[in-house]
């Protein structure tokens, strides 16, 4: 008998995947809930094999009433073929993603099938140190914007001894810390929530190995609160790995120990900054520390802190798995391996698409993605996150790595592409960046405290006034305190969206100009309840 | 949903049973506790602030500077199907902006829906960037919503909450 498999992402969900499995399942049909294969535009998708390993075909935007009547068949307009051979899959090359899509993401026996604990299994053969110096060699940089090689922070927490936590007796426990950073509060950027919800253990694989490498006891996921189905999911993931000795005393009968849990957070995009971080952890107001104490030394209750996100320790497990040399051999410069890109706002195929770096904007946005979802122009697309740079649609030849968009006055962040088509206002977006920095500003410096309520003003005047030139100095002079003065990279980079915007869109900026008046487009969302 | 007098001693007791025992188990146990209250609540009600500080052992201060921080933490009742919607980039890019008008709209001539689903607070990115625009009405994910779509949601939502 056929199993059907469909997703239970929240993407898919969001678009009516649970009410399709229902209705499968009501006549008595196998139905495998999976994670999304990240082809979103297409979702719900769904899929058919004639085992649980067999080859699988799909139907997308499948509707309730779709298979309420009689089920997909193939030659209904929306059959897909065998869903591995679509283009948009078969061109990636899925390290951190592998099973993502095609596994029960909390079946302990799924994830074990399809190659999971290979990697924790080849590490824990390994010492410590080795572990360490594997990572190194992979060249894995930091996955949430940063890019910090990641083997350099393992080592320097590694060379720590553990401590007890401030203010605790001496003969308190000692801990040292893995912290995930999972407050992945960019828009645009969806792959750790996904990952999280398609496949939990990797990540608790990933965190084990990081556990062994520099001899940390405890681990904790920081999730945001706006991500419901990966806490439940990831909560379900922890409980099943405890059971199964992968997490606990002696990890797989080593003499690793190591235990994760779940905090939440509450709505602070700020807390995704790695010291907001910790003070978030600690139970006060998320507020961003200077540097040093670097957390890797004095991190976490004052203990040593490896400081990952997701994605970053989700790569892990299969380089050790398959070898940081075929990880390095991937990628350009100092941008090794694959990153997992989220094509996101109006484009036409949005979703995940995980291939090795240097892969050109172009080739994402037009090709995979197709162009906008609205068929209009493209005029602009945001790489980064809130705080990237917008890039005119005649600027997307560039290769997406770390150097490459560093040249261009741009960022990889956490690998989001936001696209925009030609009825966007760029002075609008310009002046919506500062906005959140104001609604996100932890507050601790001046410059992006006070900076961002001064900088929705100042670009107020540039769009209503006489002098627009005096504004502009006004408005670049401001940035440049900002960039240089703010204590963390929420103040120090809203003037990247700003500033691009006033560079590549100028026109957007003159009484008049962009699509709005400038009576209009000042007015917020909040400004207007 | 119970509203609790601030200085009752029901909810004195209530809040020392829900904050005790994570300051017996967890460092840095003031945003968990305020998290706790929340989530047995909907909110944190006043009186809980002292409480809090006393089983902590720190100030008023301290705990009032941590509630007011976070805005997931509300001092008030919430509506009874809160909806809110995506106001972050991706969401502009796709008609975000126009929707959250068109919402207002429709809750300014339908003052019951108004009162079920309170004034729309805007989130910044639930992680369907690709579907947007995206809502949140009670838990439930909405992708490419619409006035019609988040009003469909918000019915279902009513009659589950009403059960």
């Amino acid at each position: 008998m056929s199993i059907w498999f469909v997703p239970r992402d929240a993407a898919a969900r969001s678009v009516g995947a649970d009410q399709i499995a229902e209705a499968l399942e009501a006549q008595g049909l196998e139905v495998v809930r999976t994670g999304s294969r990240g082809l979103l535009w297409l979702e719900p998708l769904v899929e058919r094999a004639d085992s649980r390993d067999g080859v699988r075909v799909g139907w997308g935007n499948v509707r309730a009433s779709d298979v309420t009547a009689c089920l997909p068949e193939e030659s209904d307009e929306s059959y897909l073929g065998e869903v591995e051979q679509l283009d948009y899959l078969a061109c990636q090359d899925r390290w951190i993603y592998q099973r993502v899509g095609v596994i029960d993401p909390v079946d302990p026996a799924d994830f074990i099938a399809h190659g999971g604990l290979s990697g924790l299994r080849r590490a824990l053969d390994m010492s410590p140190d080795a572990v360490v110096d594997e990572v190194f060699e992979s060249g894995l940089r930091g996955r949430g914007g940063a890019g910090f090689p990641t083997g350099i922070k393992w080592r320097t927490v590694a060379q720590q001894n553990p401590a007890v936590h401030a203010g605790d007796p001496a003969d308190a426990p000692r801990h040292k810390y893995i912290c995930v950073n999972a407050d992945e509060g960019d828009s645009g950027t969806f792959a750790d929530r996904m990952l999280m919800e398609g496949d939990p253990f990797c990540l608790l694989e990933g965190m084990a190995i990081a556990a062994h490498a520099v001899g940390a006891d405890l681990g904790i996921v920081y999730l945001r609160s706006e991500y419901p189905a990966a806490i439940a999911v990831l909560t379900e993931a922890i409980i099943k790995a405890r059971e199964l000795g992968w997490l606990g005393q002696g990890i797989l009968g080593s003499d690793c120990n190591f235990d994760v849990t779940i905090r939440v957070g509450a709505g602070s995009y700020v807390c995704g900054e790695e010291t907001a971080m910790l003070e978030s952890l600690e139970g006060r107001r998320g507020m961003v520390r200077a540097k040093p104490p670097l957390p890797a030394i004095e991190g976490l209750f004052g203990t040593p802190t490896v400081i990952n996100n997701v994605l970053t320790i989700a790569s892990v497990p299969s380089i050790l798995a398959r070898g940081a040399e075929a990880y390095a051999a991937l990628g350009e410069e100092r941008s090794r391996g694959t990153q997992v890109f989220q094509l996101a706002g109006n484009i036409a195929r949005g979703g995940i698409v995980e291939v090795a770096f240097g892969i050109s904007a172009r080739e994402l946005v037009l090709e995979l993605g197709q162009g906008t979802r609205s068929g209009r122009p493209l005029r602009a697309v945001q790489i980064g996150g809130p705080l990237g740079a917008y890039l005119p649609a005649d600027a997307l030849n560039i290769p997406m790595a770390y150097e490459s968009l560093a040249a261009a006055g741009a960022m990889l962040g956490h690998g989001g592409l936001v696209v925009f088509d030609d009825t966007v206002d760029m002075a609008e977006q310009a002046r919506f960046a500062m906005e959140f920095c104001v609604e996100e500003s932890c507050g601790k410096c001046t410059p992006c405290r006070i900076g961002a309520v001064r900088g929705v003003e100042v670009i107020d005047d540039l769009l209503a006034s006489d002098d627009p030139a005096a504004s502009e100095r006004l408005l670049r002079d401001l940035c440049d305190v900002m960039t240089q003065g703010s204590l963390c990279a929420m103040g120090g980079l809203t003037p990247q969206p700003v500033l691009s915007a006033l560079d590549q869109f100028p026109e957007d900026f003159r009484v008049g100009g962009g699509v709005q008046s400038p009576a209009t487009r000042g007015v917020s969302h909040e400004q207007a309840n | 949903m119970t509203h609790p007098d601030s200085d009752s001693p029901g909810l004195r007791q209530t809040i020392l049973s829900l904050a005790e025992p994570i300051v017996a188990t967890e460092a840095g146990p003031v945003l968990l506790c305020l998290q706790k209250v929340q989530a047995h609540y909907g909110y944190v009600p006043e009186g809980s602030v002292s409480v809090i500080a006393e089983v902590c052992n720190l100030t008023r201060a301290d705990v009032h500077g941590v509630l007011s921080y976070y805005s997931d933490l509300r001092k008030t009742p919430p509506p009874r199907v809160p909806v809110r919607l995506c106001a972050a980039e991706a969401c502009q890019a796709v008609g975000g902006r126009a929707l959250a008008k068109a919402w207002r709209q429709a809750c300014e001539s339908d003052p019951e829906l108004a009162e079920d689903t309170g004034i729309d607070e805007p989130v910044f990115c639930l992680g369907n960037c690709a579907l947007g625009p995206a809502a949140l009405v009670n838990d439930e994910l909405l992708g490419c919503a619409d006035v019609d779509r988040l009003k469909a949601a918000v019915v279902i939502a009513r009659s589950k909450v009403a059960l």
